[in-house]
């Protein structure tokens, strides 16, 4: 009797590809920490952390070891359930988003054909978005279980932030589904390797994709839900130890995939160079696919290194200042860059 | 029993226990919790019917944004089993009764789905993906797609007048 009939070695190099996966957004992310102290040392002319290890490097270990040691406090009058589900749930749907994002190209190892992504499936940006609206629940179900009003208050802003930026994004993004026809990320970037990367068509729609972005990690300009100074930590105010741990770790794991997103959307993902074929070196393909991925790499961290530049240059929003700028601006030019796009396509198309 | 089959019992059951606990938490916000693991496991079966786009456009509207909203309401006003007025007994009898009267379209509704099962159905590689959905929906059912359009714009008029109604 045969119970399942499964491609059993699949499935194993599928779970290997998702531990990498999960390893480096880990590895990548503690190092963001690290990275983030250090440039917001070099903006405000200091040095930054130096003394754990060589040029501070083990600073981030020291800070996780700290994490773990501290005392783990769960308020008497929280939910005890939803208080542990909260965290869980933010890093959760930090790491979900990873599995439609092609990582590289095609490569061959021990006789097989392994596509770097782990679901190539055809609705990838759409997964991409749904799972970024369920990122609003580790947030919410954290602040009210604390049973705080300033952590419920963090809760609401984070909540009707996202929703609002929500919006901008998914309009940005449905001027670029009309040039791609398509909504498979696989598919897009193969159609920016043979022609131009979309920044070039949608420069505007990259602006207000990148705006969203920001305020979907809940990163300043736009990290209202956490302003220390009116909300004391805002949503995570009752939490110590691994759980605010987790917390401040899905922001920095956001920031990483959503610069991936970024990279592979509008910059080519793993494609090396704009209006270049790379074939032409006549390098095998496995060298292609880690040169490919190595690039993302380089894009994606072009993009970290933008997040935190703007996070220690520009002061935080006012909360009307933010929903004006939501609504009133990124919107209206969302529907103005979709109805440019959609003319131009039809112009062309004549 | 093949891999689909044990998914769609599965779902089956999340399904069914997630809208038991939705219906008989005390506290709102499980309730609400339950209730989007319904959709999670109802985009499930979505996806085993080969409707990818309706799997995951449920997820992005119901459970990303609906429920939020919901959510939201609830943890504002703060309700729980100790600040919910106590209904009067009329109003329960009222409550089993249309209970009552609505499992009984279900039941009329579903005593001839055995026939149904024997036609069959074309569930073809191509049948829920976007591409004929799009072409489906603006061929076929041009007309009340438009229309539908048109009742989601009074909604957001009706909206922005409820909200102008302070000043």
């Amino acid at each position: 009797m045969i119970l399942l009939a499964v491609d059993w070695a699949l499935v194993l190099e599928k779970l290997i590809f998702i531990a990498v996966i999960i390893t480096i957004s880990l590895v990548v992310a503690l190092y963001m920490t690290f990275g983030e102290r250090k440039v917001a040392a070099w903006i405000q002319d200091r040095i930054g952390p130096n003394r754990a290890g060589p040029l501070g490097l083990l600073q981030p270990l020291a800070d996780g070891v700290k994490m773990f040691f501290k005392e783990e406090i769960i308020p008497t009058s929280s939910n005890k359930v939803l208080f542990i589900l909260g965290p869980s749930l933010a890093m959760i749907t930090a790491m979900l988003t990873s599995a439609v994002i092609p990582w590289g190209d095609k490569a061959e190892l021990f006789g097989r054909t392994i596509t770097l992504q782990i679901a190539d499936v055809n609705i990838g940006i759409l997964y991409v978005f749904g799972v970024v609206s369920l990122g609003v629940y580790g947030i919410m179900i954290g602040s009210w279980a604390s049973n705080n009003k300033f952590s419920l208050m963090g809760g609401l802003r984070a909540a009707s932030q996202i929703i609002s930026y929500e919006l901008a994004m998914g309009l940005s993004l449905i001027a670029l589904l009309m040039i791609t026809g398509s909504l498979s990320l696989g598919e897009m970037v193969k159609q920016q390797q043979e022609g131009w990367w979309n920044f070039f068509l949608q420069p505007l729609g990259f602006f207000i994709f990148l705006v969203c972005a920001f305020a979907e990690c809940n990163r300043t300009p736009f990290d209202l839900a956490e302003a220390e100074n009116e909300l004391i930590g805002g949503y995570h105010s009752e939490y110590s130890s691994l759980k605010l741990g987790f917390y401040l770790f899905a922001e920095y794991i956001n920031m990483f995939i959503s610069s991936a997103v970024m990279a592979t959307l509008y910059f080519g993902g793993y494609d090396i160079l704009p209006f270049y074929d790379e074939t032409a070196w006549g390098l095998s393909a496995n060298l292609m696919a880690l040169l490919g991925a190595a690039a993302l790499f380089v894009k994606i961290l072009v993009f970290i290194f933008i997040f935190m530049w703007v996070r220690w240059t520009i002061p935080r929003f006012r909360y009307d200042q933010l929903m004006n700028l939501g609504w009133k601006k990124l919107i209206p030019l969302a529907l103005f860059n979709m109805l440019v796009t959609a003319a131009v396509i039809l112009f062309l198309k004549k | 029993m093949e891999i689909t089959q044990i998914l769609f019992w599965f779902l089956s059951v999340l399904a069914v226990f997630g809208a038991l606990m939705m219906v008989t938490s005390k506290n709102p916000v499980y309730s609400v919790l339950w209730l989007i693991v319904v959709f999670f496991a109802i985009s499930g079966h979505y996806i085993l019917l080969n409707a990818q786009f309706l799997a995951i456009v449920n997820i992005i509207v119901y459970a990303g944004a609906i429920m939020v909203l919901f959510l939201f309401v609830i943890m504002l006003m703060n309700l729980n089993a100790e600040t919910e007025p106590q209904k009067n007994k009329w109003l329960k009898i009222a409550g089993v009764v249309a209970g009552c009267s609505l499992m009984l379209v279900f039941v009329a509704a579903l005593r001839q789905s055995d026939e149904l099962l024997k036609a069959p159905v074309s569930m073809g590689g191509e049948t829920g993906l976007i591409k004929t959905l799009g072409k489906t929906l603006f061929t076929d059912y041009v007309l009340p797609f438009e229309i539908s359009s048109v009742l989601f714009l009074s909604a957001m008029v009706g909206a922005v007048v409820i909200g102008k109604k302070g000043d």
